[in-house]
């Protein structure tokens, strides 16, 4: 049986119910039972006591490279699952670009399996959309969903037949499953690795077009008008991009989408003297991009802002750039970056922290991200004027790589609670 | 962003990454002692003794004849030892390689490292790894940089016509893909250079080339108008099967450099190129062999130079009394 937790006199931040003040939350078997006045014959097994913590549901991170199956050297699942929980995620989704693909019901539910040992973070897996994304052959969606798969993606690999895109995205319309694409054109981005711009035209570096994000995103859209499938758009990164996602969604199209914190920060002046932490995919654009991603989330264009966590050893990464392997690790910086941007763009602090919670839960469909009486109590705990600074040994996870090494950031963690168990303690000084 | 990974916590240099970043001075300090040492040509004994028991290592992950020789005969007459390793860069694991490859080196008796890659960024990665009296020389990198190219471009340019201030510059070809336009744009700019035109197709052109400071030219005839200096640039094969251009022989029939074409620049125009060349395809051989063409004499620059670069990185240039008479005096030992 669970414990009986007390918090008192937090600053509840809810977002979904848009409630934020000091509240006294009740927390027993599993789920939120009160909030101020204690069922009858309340007897705290913990007392939390922090007037100066903020408590808000537990984050929802719906992109995270866990790395398993088969990429373990670049880390390990309890690696992660241990980053995730000290970043205060309690639900994650996860791509399915492992190694063998999660292209069939066994893997994944050996994924499930291995995760809920661990009792840490909820994982949804998003299956393969096409049998070892190698965009040939439809996977067995159904039998993929009843193993626990969320939706359906083709991760970062090329899909190349637009004619298999279109049958896949009715097959998943029939069943109602959601597609996760991440909207780029394979011939347009071959042999790219950084946004087609003065930045890349300097260094010499072979460039993405714009066109790349948009030309795939008008073509999932076109497509989306033809089947009706539930489309939700992964790290955009053009103003372009998501100027068409504002207009599907002012079309009533059934279409979501999220942004990373890189993109949420940086731009491609950031890749400076070739650092390779700045070789992601897509790739950070320009200034004038960044802004418009900002003003995306803020207007709600952008659902969700998600860490895009991909470990990546340090060898990997000291190459020069365009062979450097591509990816940041995310999930303990999914909070205090979007913290960071809240702070320096006067966001209330609730509709921030509703794009890494709520809204999230709410594109996928989960009883989380809300502190609702009945609710799983999933929540997150911390400090929003405690900033530490983000080095390799302040990292849990394995992947010390990202490009917001030494930067300071506002927000610890304290404390994380799944399913009224508490998961993760920060060390108390 | 990171201090400029080229120059010391003093402004020296510390490296020879590439010319943008760097300050005016210190071009025209290459230029200067190159042309205290293109002289030594003219003598008996070609070398002299300003890095003796120094070691001076040509890392070349990518194939070149010209550029290396060249290094290697600089070295030489720098008295130098010369280590030459061509490294095939095709390997799996040849980012491991290059860094583990250069740090083992580093413990024999490296005192310079002269790379080449086809990564642009790669001698900016081994100058990050290297302790403090090592230093790193780039050769070319990707599309990045050529930096000693375009200073013995500049060394040919200030022979020929003095003075940068005045003067009109126009590239033509293959921008996209050139290490040597990029290197050669900034140091035109940093040298003063008034007016510096590009001239190419949209799909030979970089995006935004436009913030490198040039003015783009789709035709040919109008960009040469009036020109003092016209440099081509090596076309590929790779080019046309990359859907760039239909073919070499359209290419020339729009972009090649022709007799024809060089009279609307001015006529004491000088004719360059970095080698090598194709004739025929950016450029006829008429002009490649004709009185405004001084592609020979670049070659011979490059060496005076390299050596004034490898000499300058090693602290090694002699006070400027010895530079003087080096140049006046060319019987001097």
């Amino acid at each position: 049986m669970s414990p009986r937790i007390e918090i008192r006199n937090s600053h509840v931040i809810d977002p979904a119910h848009s409630r934020a003040g000091h509240h006294t939350l009740y927390i027993a078997e599993n789920r939120i039972v009160a909030w101020d006045h204690p069922p009858s014959g309340w007897v705290a097994d913990h007392l939390i006591d922090a007037p100066n913590w903020i408590t808000c549901p537990g984050l929802v991170d719906i992109s995270a490279r866990l790395r398993e199956p088969g990429l373990e050297y670049r880390a390990t699942l309890e690696s992660e699952m241990l980053a995730a929980v000290s970043g205060g995620i309690t639900s994650l989704v996860c791509p399915p670009d492992t190694d063998p693909v999660l292209d069939e019901p066994g893997l994944v539910e050996m994924l499930k399996h291995r995760t809920r040992q661990l009792s840490q973070a909820h994982v949804y897996p998003l299956g393969a959309l096409t049998l070892g994304l190698r965009g040939q052959q439809l996977t067995e969606m159904a039998e993929l969903t009843e193993a626990g798969c969320v939706g359906f993606s083709h991760a970062e690999a090329p899909l190349f037949d637009t004619h298999l895109l279109y049958r896949a995205l009715q097959y998943a319309a029939t069943f109602d499953y959601p597609v996760w694409l991440r909207p780029q054109d394979p011939y347009l981005s071959r042999g790219g690795v950084a946004h087609d711009g003065h930045v890349a035209t300097r260094l010499g570096l072979p460039g993405i077009p714009t066109c790349a994000e948009t030309l795939a995103l008008q073509q999932i859209i076109t497509l989306m008008r033809q089947t009706g499938t539930r489309v939700h758009i992964c790290q955009l990164s053009s103003a372009e991009g998501v100027a068409l996602v504002r207009q599907a969604k002012a079309d009533g199209l059934p279409i979501t989408a999220d942004v990373s914190i890189h993109h949420l920060h940086l731009c491609d002046i950031d890749i400076g003297y070739f650092n390779s932490h700045c070789h992601l995919s897509p790739p950070l654009r320009s200034m004038r991009d960044r802004d418009a991603l900002q003003a995306g989330v803020e207007d709600g264009t952008l659902d969700a802002i998600c860490s895009d966590h991909t470990p990546v050893d340090d060898n990997a990464k000291q190459l020069p750039f365009g062979e450097s392997e591509i990816g940041a690790t995310g999930l303990e910086l999914l909070l205090p970056l979007t913290l960071h941007w809240a702070n320096t763009h006067n966001i209330e602090l609730p509709q921030a922290i509703a794009k890494i919670t709520h809204e999230p839960a709410k594109l996928l469909g989960l009883p989380a991200g809300h502190l609702s009486v009945g609710a799983p109590a999933d929540l997150c705990l911390f400090d929003p004027d405690t900033y530490w600074e983000i080095t390799p040994s302040n990292l849990h996870s394995q992947g010390k790589n990202t490009p917001f090494l030494g930067m300071h950031v506002p927000g610890k963690v304290m404390m994380t609670i799944i399913e009224g168990k508490i998961v993760y303690q920060a060390q108390q000084h | 962003m990171a201090r400029n990974p080229q120059l010391n916590a003093h402004g020296e240099l510390q490296h020879l990454l590439s010319i943008e970043g760097l300050p005016r001075s210190i071009l025209l300090q290459i230029l200067d002692i190159a042309n205290s040492l293109v002289n030594l040509n003219e003598r008996e004994v070609k070398k002299v003794d300003w890095l003796r028991g120094h070691g001076v290592f040509n890392l070349f992950f990518e194939n070149s004849t010209r550029t290396r020789t060249t290094f290697e005969i600089a070295a030489k007459r720098l008295s130098a030892d010369v280590v030459n390793l061509n490294i095939n860069s095709s390997s799996t694991s040849k980012g491991e390689t290059l860094l583990d490859t250069v740090n083992n080196l580093v413990a024999m008796l490296a005192d310079v490292f002269v790379v080449r890659h086809s990564q642009s960024g790669a001698a900016h990665l081994i100058a990050q790894h290297m302790p403090n009296h090592i230093h790193v020389i780039n050769a070319g990198d990707g599309r990045h940089a050529h930096p000693t190219q375009a200073l013995l471009d500049m060394f040919t340019i200030r022979h020929y016509k003095g003075d940068f201030t005045q003067l009109r510059v126009a590239i033509i070809g293959d921008i996209l893909h050139s290490r040597v336009a990029r290197s050669l744009i900034h140091a035109l700019s940093t040298l003063g250079t008034p007016e510096i035109r590009v001239i190419a197709p949209q799909t030979l052109l970089p995006a935004d080339v436009e913030s490198l400071g040039v003015h783009v030219f789709s035709n040919i005839e109008a960009g040469l108008k009036d020109m003092d200096v016209i440099i081509t640039l090596r076309l590929q094969q790779e080019r046309m099967e990359a859907g760039l251009l239909p073919s070499t022989h359209e290419f020339f029939k729009k972009y090649g450099l022709t007799e024809e074409r060089l009279s609307l620049a001015k006529s004491d125009a000088i004719v360059m190129h970095p080698g090598p060349m194709n004739r025929g395809v950016e450029i006829d051989s008429t002009v490649a062999d004709g009185p405004h063409s001084v592609i020979l004499p670049q070659v011979t620059f490059g060496i005076a130079i390299r050596m004034a670069v490898i000499a300058l990185l090693s602290g090694k240039v002699p006070s400027s009394d010895i530079l003087q008479q080096l140049s006046t005096d060319p019987a001097l030992v």
